[in-house]
């Protein structure tokens, strides 16, 4: 492979910018990663052809004097985004052939700052899985490999599965991913990579398929710290068309990687250390402590005491917003509709053959907790906890500015090997899932390798609208951690 | 509070109990929550925005304008505004709901308890209290007879802003439902707030429609609790005022139908079927709606900035109460004149006008039973009116200073219909003048009563007998002369 | 609050999803599996407290009354399954 994938999309800029390269030839060298990888199944959808005319059309711009932000580099997109011209799945069967004639303002931001596509990036089925395993498309499977496991086929995590294994590999610089529980920053210590959920409100949905309105949120999986802030400058902003947007100025994070984190307070929360957590997590965790102390911040033990009600109200929250978000999907004016007698059955033989398992699953659930009589006493009291939860971050932004929590349970584990019951599933997301309900940025930096040499992530959690200071203790964490590991090639 | 309408039934009299949901569309140019235009006659489809056809990532973005009319409109209820109010999801599958639910506002509506006064044909009037007024998203047309097998789906309509004005249940016969939706219109058009045109739907009820026995809502009224009224059944979308009325007659008669037969009425939503003449349900029995609101994630709470509602409050038109009674007071109108007036603007704008000057008694006159009579035999609304209120007036000016007879006023009305000008020019060119020169008519007189001596002798005894005399001078002067000068000089000339 | 096959039939009607015979005894263990577990939030006090239903600290913005969008049939009938002289085309709806 070329040397040119193994960059980091800060090195791919200056190159570009000094004209080391072009991004005809980067983006070609991406290319043949991407149609060499495909064993690993993280694109469902390869556009060559597009990147190469958006990467001849950047070159141009380079060659005029106005490039962008991002001018030139080869970027994967997670198939939850709407794309003009380009179809978007959400790796659903029910969205079938889905054409959009419109650009989700993410990716028109991206794309505006210079960007080119290479393709869209598998995921689970509309962002509802942990593990990758309930796309349309079929399983991704995570580049690394356990020197403990045999060699099994192992998960990348979820939802954003094919765009953390995408960039563990080399497959494109960075990536687009949305995050409604964890699956930016879960599938990010699974890979190694890093993955930032911002502030809810700080990326417009406009155009992003919706699973859970309030609590999904996009955001950048890149190779380093740095990376992910060039990316979430560039794809944030004010987007009039999505009223949860917020009105308020995007700084431009990558100078807040490398800067000092002394005298900052982090927090690190004593809920987080759940029964049965492994003992390399709880060591990974120690050692960031560690170094965030060496590096001149002052530790705190701060609590999150309703920190165990966040999954349960997420599992109600989530599914009563998604059963009513995915009602448009009924085969009538876009998308797969089956056969029936009768309009009925047309709309429930669409609705059962065009979803898959797990996301029926959540829709009855929602469908359940929204009924006459169960309203109040699940969806309600939910909301009610959710209120708590955020309570809880409120109180403890008291003593500290930043808080420090394992991103997992655990490392990758095998495909396979948890479908069976849900709820264990479901704990995938106990450390992440918090954020998400109380709308805080949050970010994964890889920060160790388990003793099968799979990668493990730290988790930083800050204020709303502070990452400028996740950036920072995300920085200082991955110099500290020194994680430089990649998986070893075997696709 | 009148007596109600009462229908009798075998086992005894039985009572109705109206409430009404009454939806206007908002006058805006765009949709609620898209930019897509709002208005009748496109092409199917063409006013439809990638976010009223429920694209994957569409979000809604609520119209500052149809906040504003929903307030005008409120304020114009005389209702509570709230300044926190919030928008839910409804949720329900069909075809012409692209979204899978509607958005409304279900627990915090933006407008809470108001009034309308409504006025009956007999010059009384009953107050209807208003429950609430809450926005939402209008749903696409289904179309069902372009295709034997499949329904076409026009989403144009779909995500038009409409105001749904919920009444309490205070209205106790078929009139008196169409009356207050007769009033509410009249405001609705007086604030502008919507334009009322109930044959494009832009205005439509839906009826609920409940029976008890005398005496029973009287208990309701005093207790609040509805257990002392019957099972209600919801008529959609009425948009008449005689099929609402019909609607309601029938309806009635089949719920008292069902329980004199010992039956229970069923609490559904039902369809009016004006050929037919009759009620059915809409939606399957063992379907119950369960439609699952709760609040739109994709919406933040919606906060009124009270110096804005100040503002809005500042700039309402006069409205019909306040219009009623102003037209009472400074000119010495019936409380009817006025009601009828009120109940449409462009006649009071008309009246108004016509008036400037001139004996408004008689303008009133002219405008509610010539003109709008006339209109009414030619389906024309006042603004097409082919007579101008000026000419109203003018005419009017010409019978006070008795320049014409009210009976040639009439002639001169049917000219003036024919657009033939200024009544002035219509008397001069037709010779319409009044002879008021009482020597004239002195003569006519002579001559009459020398000619008929036995009959001048006779009025002496009985002296209404003088409309004869009164008749002939008229019949000789081609109807001319001043009645008044005539009837003078005759008392005078018979010795009366 | 346990959950049984007639409930799962009924909420699978109102999502309008299919499920067949054989699938509704395994769906009753999933949900109750699923509901059980979330039951543990009857352990926390929520007397009082304001249901967090945004986590956005502001208020509607509203947008002016122009319009911006739509005048294109083509555009939202791109991708229907069925369409027919601007119209979508569905099922036969029987009122
Ligand atoms: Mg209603
Ligand atoms: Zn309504």
């Amino acid at each position: 492979m070329s040397e040119l994938t193994k960059l980091t999309l800060k090195a791919a800029l200056d190159g570009l910018k000094s004209k080391s390269f072009s991004s005809v030839e980067i983006t070609r060298a991406h290319i043949a990663a991407v149609e060499a990888a495909r064993p690993l199944n993280a694109f469902v959808l390869e556009t060559p052809d597009k990147a190469l005319e958006m990467a001849a059309a950047a070159d141009a711009r380079i060659a005029s004097g106005d490039a962008g932000r991002l001018e030139g580099a080869p970027l994967g997109i997670k198939d939850l985004f709407c794309t003009k011209g380009v179809r978007s799945t959400a790796c659903s069967r029910i969205l079938g052939n889905f054409v959009p004639e419109y650009e989700s303002t993410v990716t028109a931001n991206l794309f505006d700052d210079g960007a080119v596509m290479l393709g869209k990036l598998n995921l689970d089925e509309f962002a509802m899985g942990s593990s990758n395993e309930t796309s349309a498309f079929g399983n991704v499977i995570n580049p690394w490999k356990s020197a403990s496991g045999g060699n099994k086929a192992l998960t990348p995590g979820g939802s954003s599965g094919g765009s953390a294994a995408a960039v563990a590999a080399d497959l494109c610089l960075g990536a687009t991913a949305t995050d409604t529980g964890g699956s930016i920053r879960q599938p990010a210590a699974f890979t190694g990579t890093v993955g930032i959920k911002p502030t809810y409100g700080r990326c417009s949905r406009w155009g992003i398929v919706a699973f859970a309105s309030s609590l999904d949120q996009a955001g950048p999986i890149a190779k380093t710290v740095e990376d992910a802030a060039i990316l979430l400058t560039s794809m944030a902003g004010h987007d009039p068309r999505d009223s949860t947007s917020l009105d308020v100025e995007t700084p431009d994070w990558a100078p807040y990687v490398g800067r000092s984190v002394k005298g900052l307070r982090i927090g690190v929360p004593k809920e987080y250390r759940v029964d049965g957590m492994p003992a390399e997590i709880e060591k990974l965790w120690q050692d960031g402590i560690d170094w965030l102390k060496e590096a001149g911040a002052e530790i705190v033990e701060v609590s999150l005491p309703h920190t165990k009600y966040a999954l349960p109200a997420y599992y109600i929250v989530a599914p009563a917003e998604a059963s009513s978000n995915l009602a448009r999907y009924d085969g009538m004016r876009y998308g797969f509709r089956a056969e029936g007698g009768n309009l009925t059955e047309i709309y429930e033989n669409t609705r059962a053959e065009g979803f898959g398992q797990e996301v029926k699953r959540r829709i009855l659930i929602g469908t359940y907790v929204l009924s006459a009589g169960y309203y109040d006493a699940y969806y309600l009291k939910a909301q009610k906890v959710r209120r708590r939860i955020a309570d809880d971050f409120d109180q403890a932004w008291q003593t500290c500015d930043a808080l420090l929590t394992p991103t997992a349970p655990s490392a990758a584990f095998a495909l396979g090997e948890r479908n069976a019951d849900p709820i264990a599933m479901y704990l995938n997301d106990v450390f992440t899932v918090t954020t998400n309900l109380a709308g805080l940025p949050s970010i994964s930096v890889p920060a160790g390798l388990d003793s099968g040499g799979l990668p493990l992530g730290l988790q930083v959690i800050g204020r709303a609208l502070d990452e400028g200071t996740v950036f920072s203790v995300a920085g200082a964490l991955e110099k500290a951690a020194g994680f430089r590991a990649k998986a070893e090639r075997w696709w | 509070m009148t007596n109600a309408f009462t229908l009798k039934g075998r086992t005894g009299d039985w009572e109705i109990v109206l409430g009404l949901e009454v939806h206007a569309q908002v006058a805006s140019n765009s949709k609620l929550f898209s930019g897509a235009a709002v208005g009748f006659g496109a092409g199917p489809n063409e006013q439809v925005s990638l976010v009223d056809a429920a694209m994957p990532g569409m979000l809604p973005v609520l119209n500052k304008y149809c906040v504003e009319q929903a307030v005008r409109t409120g304020l114009g209820l005389k209702a509570q505004i709230n300044l926190k109010s919030r928008f839910d999801r409804k949720n329900y599958f069909y075809p012409d709901l692209p979204q899978g639910y509607q958005i409304s506002q279900f627990e915090f509506p933006i407008v809470g308890e108001g009034e309308v006064i409504v006025d009956r044909i007999d010059g009384t009037s009953f107050t209807v209290r208003i429950e609430r007024l809450h926005l939402e998203q209008d749903a696409g047309k289904s179309i069902h007879d372009l295709d034997p097998k499949a329904t076409y789906v026009d989403l144009n309509r779909s995500g038009t802003a409409l105001m749904e004005i919920v009444s309490k249940p205070d209205m106790r016969s078929p009139e008196d439902a169409a009356a207050y939706v007769k009033k509410l219109r009249a405001i609705l058009i007086t604030l502008g707030t919507c334009d009322g045109d109930m044959e494009k739907g832009n205005l439509r009820a839906d009826v609920n429609v409940s029976v008890c026995r005398p005496g029973d809502y009287e208990k309701f009224r005093e207790t609040g609790s509805f257990s002392h009224l019957g099972t209600r059944c919801e008529i959609k979308n009425v948009n008449s005022y005689r099929f609402i009325q019909q609607a309601i007659n029938v309806e009635a008669r089949r719920q008292i139908e069902i329980l004199e037969d010992g039956g229970k009425v069923d609490q559904e939503t039902r369809l009016y079927d004006p050929t037919k003449n009759e009620t059915r349900s809409m939606r399957s029995k063992e379907e119950a709606h369960d439609y699952r609101y709760f609040p739109d994630p994709d919406l933040l709470p919606l906060v009124l900035d009270p110096a804005w509602v100040k503002e809005i409050e500042a700039g309402l038109p006069e409205l019909p109460d306040a219009k009623k009674a102003r037209l009472m007071a400074d000119y010495g109108l019936s409380a009817y004149d006025a009601s009828v007036l009120i109940s449409d603007g462009e006649v009071a704008a008309f009246f108004e006008e016509a008036a400037k000057g001139r004996d408004a008694k008689l303008v009133a006159n002219w405008t509610l039973n010539d003109l709008l009579g006339r209109l009414g035999k030619d389906g024309l609304e006042i603004t097409a009116s082919p007579i101008s209120a000026a000419d109203i007036g003018a005419l009017v000016g010409l019978i006070e200073d008795g320049t014409i007879s009210g009976k040639i006023a009439r002639t001169v009305f049917e000219h003036m219909w024919d657009g033939e000008g200024a009544p002035a020019a219509i008397v001069e060119k037709h010779g319409l003048v009044q002879i008021t020169d009482t020597g004239a008519i002195e003569t006519a007189v002579d001559a009459l009563i020398a000619a008929n001596p036995d009959k001048a002798a006779a009025v002496k005894e009985k002296p209404q007998a003088i409309g004869w005399f009164v008749g002939q001078v008229m019949k000789e002067t081609g109807g001319k002369a001043n009645p008044a000068a005539v009837n003078e000089i005759l008392k005078a000339k018979l010795g009366l | 609050m346990a959950i049984d096959a007639a409930t799962v039939r009924k909420v699978a009607r109102l999502a309008r999803i299919a499920e067949p015979e054989e699938r509704i005894e395994p769906l009753v263990q999933e949900l109750n599996g699923i509901l059980q577990w979330i039951e543990q939030l009857a352990e926390v006090d929520t007397d009082g407290v304001e249901p967090l239903t945004s986590v956005v600290h502001a208020t509607l913005t509203l947008r002016d009354d122009v319009v911006t969008d739509g005048g294109d049939a083509a555009r939202v009938l791109s991708n229907a399954p069925k369409s027919t002289d601007g119209f979508y085309v569905v099922p036969k709806v029987v009122e």
